[in-house]
């Protein structure tokens, strides 16, 4: 990490779906706020959505940091939650483990991790099953 | 399109944004699954929806839609009204289905931008 960079955390409460969303809220108004395009910060935050609405779906929650730099943008989301099985399985498009209620809440379409691909120059997966998942994503600034 | 001219179409009513109604619109995107409006990345644009909870407001604030339309008559709760307030989003309720109220901004000339990859 070099000296001119800005490091930002986030606990992110499992236990209430309204809630979800207000660590990327806070990040994008930051980063609007610090003069970053605004292509990046939407690309930016709606990667960190999905994942914060996948902390709360399938993990109990968890903690986000947000390390910014002049050059780039990484997150790191962190949850206890029960992991992933087959991680290539939940990279594609339209697979969701997600149960009906969250599904009538408007999430659970099978998009969110091929959104967060989409949406990074990179994404890694670190996932073990029963106790929990990182996900660290990287947006480059230039 | 401005929003005003969104909710003339749509015979529609301000519950947030009136003042707003000036905002021009460039593209639109119709979804009850909030992930399939999170994979259409266009500049100021509407999001008609029937599902009626506060994510809905949330992604329009991380993919900057300055207008929601709510369709089948929803109405908005107190938390979602005053989150829109805050994040200068427009509300507009109207009677019309999903798919009725699509055709009829359609006709008018908006679109949906191009097809997903």
């Amino acid at each position: 990490m070099n000296k001119d960079s800005i490091v930002l955390t986030y606990d992110v409460p499992g236990d209430d779906f309204t809630r979800a969303g207000e660590a990327s809220s806070n990040l994008k108004s930051y980063l609007k706020q610090m003069g970053i395009p605004p292509e990046i910060v939407r690309k930016v935050a709606i990667a960190m959505y999905e994942g914060e609405i996948n902390m709360v779906i399938h993990a109990g929650g968890g903690e986000i940091e947000v390390v910014i730099s002049p050059e780039e943008i990484n997150m790191k989301l962190t949850d206890h939650g029960p992991g992933i099985e087959d991680i290539e399985l939940a990279m594609q498009a339209g697979y969701s483990t997600a149960p009906d209620n969250i599904r009538n809440l408007g999430f659970g379409a099978g998009m969110g991790l091929p959104n967060m691909k989409k949406y990074t120059d990179e994404l890694k997966i670190d996932s073990t099953v029963g106790l929990g998942t990182t996900v660290t994503m990287k947006v480059k600034i230039q | 399109m401005t929003i005003e001219e969104i909710r003339q179409t749509l015979g529609a009513k301000y519950i947030v944004g009136e003042e707003w109604g000036h905002r021009e619109v460039h593209s639109a995107c119709g979804s009850d699954m909030m992930s399939d409006v999170l994979a259409f990345m266009k500049d100021q644009s509407v999001l008609l929806t029937g599902l009626c909870n506060l994510q809905v407001i949330r992604t329009c604030e991380m993919m900057d839609i300055i207008c929601v339309v709510l369709v089948r008559g929803k109405q908005p709760d107190e938390a979602m009204i005053q989150m829109a307030k805050e994040k200068g989003i427009t509300i507009l309720s109207t009677g019309h289905r999903m798919f009725s109220a699509c055709g009829m901004l359609y006709e008018k000339g908006l679109r949906g931008g191009p097809d997903y990859k």
